[in-house]
């Protein structure tokens, strides 16, 4: 396993156990970087660096070639992300129902550009091309929550739900 | 009225996020408060997701719309005990103002031909049985009995059947040269990435009957000689995920999956691979080596898939709706299915229309049919009264129609000779509200940022023509710029290692070719004609007919609205951020934008 | 294997049937402007540089990707594939520092060379460009991603001939870049300063240190030499100035073996009077070694050393 543990952690960590587990699940499996990075993902909620470098070690694969893997799709994130995620809807059928000016909006209110997230890790602020609920369009969906038919003036109350 | 026997709600994921999770356990749970033992089925998509949560009160047909959990009461006392139909909960028509009661009734429905969406929405997608039930899993059956490999491929040639994934490729050809190509491990992949922003039928036919697509991939497997198979689902598709999971689970046990498939002495496995959220693995030669757990980087084409594809094995890989349209081949016969259509483009295809329009949802049609019915007859007509301006189809990679061609025939052909192409099938309706630089802007930002970065004109060019986009939505367009994005155009489209760049120029091709006195507004008059560009206008109040009621400044997000009550208010222009919320809650039309 | 016929710019060429347009397009001697080739290496058809116009097919396809087909017609240099090239000339000169004056490779770059054949001198097109900082973290290779072309020749040929992969393509899109993992500087990765890559490198985004500054392509002579520390034998060139050996460079490495970095130091202390010191990492900084240590040689030093006590 990896030495490069900056952490410090002497207890062992549940996380770790959780990722041998997929890496038990993966192993001898042809093309498991995906779903092993997706896997990690799940436990961490984000992608440390001391456990890509875990995953390239236990698949055998260059490390260099676990983070250009990493940095290609946007559905993997290599910070820490907020408690809560909010993603804005930007699909076309959005676009022209004004999903701009919702995008707009909610910027201006946490004050956090794209794929960033506030200070105090309450949200994390994502644009999204398609949620596929087209037909609710604008639509955002905080966590697991959709929220549709939208105006910039319901975003306040719809983003005080949230911790 | 007929005794209700059973009652579908809609559980695709508009309808859910809609609410109809909480509605089916309010309504099960009311329904046992009352002591009825009517069954409950939570379906898959019925494509009429505006409307949601949709509820269908069976064996009749009644159909109610944007149901919600408070009104489950008055539907049992209503409707199943008094046998009354609950009218507020009906659909009315926005052309006609009728209601609707049935199903049936609901001209969104009763001017499509379902045939590949036919049971979505009516069987429980989590229950083969049902499928099974609905004739599923014959067309197999007819295969595994009566057909070899070549008889397999020549049904499908003769039946007419495209690519439904973009291309509009002759499915029969592609599976003969897989089936023909040398190598003994051959694979089938189905290309669920749906990723065009705007389409959403892939995820309906998977979340609403996934074992048509299990079938599909099956007779394709068969007919190419091989054993396994894989599904590329998008990760932003969790439901449709778990569904297809459920079926995989229960095709195994059937004996649908797995080895000596009924008894045939044919086997065949099927894998979910989920998508890390790249547009461009979309395209196939990506989307193979994301499977692989690389970087979806498109490779050059020869070796095409068929050759050379999943793990350097000939590989055949289709569309969702492909692969759904296979059953119907199969069960109803290839002449049959190539009655349907045009000449060249057979069968239906299945649309996904939104935007400014009144019905938005999925609508399947026979090919051939006009933009007009569709848009009109199904789609009810624009929204709000406005006037039609454009319609996009084929999402990023494709373009614009303007009014002039909403009489044209669409089918593959037709419509890469208008400068559009049919894609993925989406359809986003433009009103007069819509601006087309800004849309071509907004798809350029989109390929842009999918753009995978392997090849030079792609990577270098999009950049440069959204730069250029942007820049004459902001109101700083140059005399030259026209021509730079022509010419740029022309080199990223014709030089492009994929499909992703060699599309990409589309949307602004097209809007130039039909829109281009929008563009020499923004240039040279310094205005956007459909007052969409910020930039190029500011929001103001009239001092004589603002009232004072300070609604306005209540509603703005931003705080840009100051005033004293009964007096005329004022906007901060530096604050506003141009929203437009004030505009739509002023009673007396005093807020202006220019 | 059976032969193929093809037409190529009017001419007649008989090429066995699996080659590549290019491959044919070489053997008439027609010259077609590539970045992202290499004959060592895979193909990703990346560049698109090598674009030809051949009737019937739809796009300019690149003819280091294409195979030939019987009774098929290409021309190399219509007036389609020189626009289309010059564009993408420009393209990427409006996201390359304009540096050519003080760039190690002037006179000796793929991309300053095309633009001059082509005559690409204004750039009509402006925005953003990248603005990386330059890695400078290590005695042997200087990085400057701002100017790489993004041809991925230095990826393939870590992998391929190395088997390091210390390198690949990180992020995507316009952002896309050559990175080790985790995007730090090379002298945190595992790079072993073999110089592969920076010997295929068309442009001047990988630099020899140890020669910065030591003359211009035109200014020295290379005579090619051989290493002999081993029995693989890999190409280097001694860059002579005056007659007088200036340094070492990394050519090619032998046919299924990598290059590496001892041979080349190896070859600048028998070769350069005036060699800089060697340096190696220890502890993660670069420190000045001796040369024996450099050359891994002490261990054959105590060895040597040993014997000559017993024998005493
Ligand atoms: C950038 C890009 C994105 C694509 N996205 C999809 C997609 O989301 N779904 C799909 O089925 N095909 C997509 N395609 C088309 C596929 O490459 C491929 O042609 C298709 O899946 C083949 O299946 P078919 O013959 O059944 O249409 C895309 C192509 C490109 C170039
Ligand atoms: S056209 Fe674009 S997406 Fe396709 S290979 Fe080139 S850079 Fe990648
Ligand atoms: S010097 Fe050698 S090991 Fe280092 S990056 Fe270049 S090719 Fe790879
Ligand atoms: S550093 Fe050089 S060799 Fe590597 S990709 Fe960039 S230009 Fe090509
Ligand atoms: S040399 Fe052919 S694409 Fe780069």
């Amino acid at each position: 396993m990896s030495s490069c543990c900056q952490c410090g952690n002497v207890v062992p960590d549940p996380r770790q156990q959780q990722l041998a587990e997929v890496f038990k699940k993966y192993a001898g499996q042809k093309g498991a970087l995906i779903p092993v990075l997706q896997g990690a993902q799940d436990i961490y909620s984000y992608l440390p660096a001391e456990v890509l470098k875990q995953i390239a070690d236990a698949l055998n694969l260059p490390f260099s070639k676990v983070y250009g893997v990493v940095t290609f799709y946007a559905q993997f994130h290599l910070k820490p992300r907020g408690r809560n995620i909010v993603r804005v809807c930007l699909g076309t059928a959005c676009h022209v129902r004004g999903g701009a000016k919702i995008f707009e909006t909610i910027r201006n209110e946490l004050q956090i550009g794209d794929g960033e997230t506030t200070a105090d890790l309450r949200y994390t602020l994502e644009s999204v091309a398609c949620i596929g609920a087209c037909g609710l369009a604008p639509v955002i969906m905080v966590n697991a929550d959709t929220h549709g038919r939208l105006t910039p003036d319901k975003l306040k109350a719809i983003l005080a739900q949230y911790e | 009225m007929s005794k209700v026997d059973k009652i579908l709600i809609c559980g695709g994921t508009g309808c859910i996020s809609s609410g109809s999770g909480k509605l089916v356990n309010g309504l099960r749970a009311a329904l046992a408060g009352a002591g009825l033992e009517i069954p409950v089925v939570l379906t898959g998509c019925h494509g009429f997701c505006e409307q949601g949560p949709l509820v269908i009160m069976e064996p009749q047909g009644v159909f109610y719309r944007r149901v919600q959990v408070e009104d489950a009461e008055e539907i049992i006392a209503k409707h199943i005990k008094g046998g009354e139909v609950v009218e507020r909960l009906l659909y009315t028509e926005p052309t006609t103002g009728e209601a609707a009661l049935t199903y049936k009734d609901v001209q969104f429905y009763a001017k499509q031909q379902r045939m590949v969406l036919k049971n979505c929405g009516h069987i429980d997608p989590e229950n083969i049985q049902e499928y099974i039930a609905a004739g599923g899993y014959e067309g197999l059956a007819k295969v595994l009995k009566t057909m070899n490999g070549d008889q397999v491929v020549e049904e499908v040639k003769k039946s007419g059947l495209r690519g439904r994934g973009g291309g509009g490729f002759p499915t029969g050809i592609k599976w003969q040269s897989t089936r023909q190509a040398e190598g003994t491990k051959k694979y089938v992949v189905c290309n669920a990435d749906e990723g065009d922003p705007g389409a959403f039928m892939d995820r309906s036919v998977l979340e609403g009957d996934p074992h048509a697509v299990i079938e599909g991939m099956l007779i394709c497997g068969y007919a190419i000689g091989a054993d396994e198979g894989y599904v590329y689902v998008r990760a932003e598709y969790p439901l449709a995920i778990k569904r297809l999971s459920i079926a995989i689970a229960q095709a195994e046990e059937a004996g649908y999956l797995g080895e000596n498939i009924r008894g045939s002495g044919f086997n065949f496995r099927l894998k979910i691979k989920a998508g890390a959220g790249a547009f461009v693995c979309g395209e196939e030669t990506a989307l193979l080596n994301s499977i692989e757990g690389e970087r979806g980087m498109p490779r050059p084409r020869p070796p095409f898939p068929a050759f050379k594809g999943l793990w350097q094995k000939p590989t055949t890989l289709n569309n969702v709706e492909t692969f759904a349209n296979v059953p119907v081949i199969f069960r109803n016969g290839a002449d049959w299915y190539a009655s349907l259509g045009t000449e060249k483009s057979k069968g239906t295809k299945v649309f996904a229309l939104t935007g400014k329009v009144n019905n938005t949802g999925l609508a399947e049609v026979p090919m051939g049919i006009t933009m007009r019915q569709i848009i009109f007859d199904i789609g009810g007509g624009i929204k709000d009264g406005k006037k039609f301006k454009a319609v996009q189809i084929g999402g990023p990679s494709g373009g614009c129609l303007p009014e002039e061609l909403l009489d044209l025939s669409i089918d593959y052909d037709s419509l890469t000779a208008a400068g559009a192409m049919m894609g993925s099938g989406g359809l986003v309706v433009m009103d007069e509200t819509t601006c087309m630089v800004d849309l071509a802007r907004f798809f350029l930002n989109f390929t842009q940022k999918e753009s995978c970065g392997k090849c030079i004109p792609c990577r270098e060019g999009t950049k440069r023509m959204l730069e250029i986009l942007q820049r004459i939505t902001d109101g700083k367009g140059q005399q030259s710029d026209i021509e730079t994005l022509e010419r740029l155009a022309k080199v990223i489209k014709s030089t492009s290692l994929c499909g992703l760049g060699q599309t990409a120029p589309n949307p602004v091709l097209a809007t130039l070719r039909y829109f281009r006195h929008e563009y020499v507004a923004h240039i040279e008059e310094g205005k956007c004609p459909a007052g969409v560009c910020t930039a190029l206008l500011s929001y103001f109040i009239e001092p004589e007919t603002c009232k004072g009621c300070g609604l306005c400044a209540k509603n703005c997000p931003v705080g840009a609205i100051t005033g004293v009550v009964k007096e005329p208010y004022t906007i901060d222009t530096a604050k506003c951020i141009k929203c437009g919320v004030c505009i739509t809650k002023c009673k007396f039309g005093s807020v202006q934008r220019r | 294997m059976s032969q193929v016929t093809l037409t190529i710019n009017g001419q007649k060429v008989t090429v066995p049937a699996g080659s590549t347009v290019l491959d044919a397009a070489r053997l008439l001697g027609l010259e077609i402007p590539t970045l992202c080739y290499d004959p060592m290496l895979s193909k990703p058809g990346a560049c698109r540089m090598c674009i030809v116009e051949i009737p019937g097919m739809r796009n300019l396809p690149a003819s280091c990707v294409t195979p030939v087909a019987e009774g098929m017609v290409v021309e190399t240099h219509s007036e389609a594939v020189v626009e289309a090239r010059k564009t993408i000339i420009e393209l990427l000169l409006a996201n390359h520092p304009n540096d050519c004056l003080t760039c190690e490779r002037s006179g000796d770059c793929k991309l300053q060379q095309y633009a001059y054949e082509y005559g690409v001198r204004e750039v009509g097109i402006q925005g953003e460009f990248h603005q990386y900082e330059i890695d400078e973290s290590n005695p042997y290779i200087l990085r400057d991603m701002n100017k790489c072309i993004l041809c991925g020749k230095c990826v393939r040929v870590c992998a391929e001939i190395k088997g390091e992969n210390v390198i690949d393509f990180a992020y995507r899109g316009f952002n896309t870049k050559i990175a080790p993992a985790l995007d730090t500087k090379l002298a945190e990765s595992a790079c072993v300063y073999c110089n592969n890559c920076v010997s295929v490198c068309p442009v001047g985004a990988l630099v020899d240190r140890r020669l910065a500054g030591k003359g211009r392509t035109w200014e020295v002579e290379q005579e090619p030499i051989i290493c002999t520390f081993c029995e693989a034998g890999c190409n280097f060139n001694l860059l002579k100035k005056d007659g007088k050996v200036v340094g070492v460079a990394a050519a090619k490495a032998a046919p299924g073996r990598p290059m590496c970095l001892k041979g080349r130091l190896g070859l600048e202390l028998i070769h350069n009077p005036n060699a800089a010191p060697a340096y190696l990492k220890k502890d993660g900084e670069f420190v000045e070694v001796p040369w024996a240590e450099a050359l891994g040689l002490e261990g054959i030093l105590a060895k040597l050393l040993e014997k000559g006590q017993k024998a005493e």
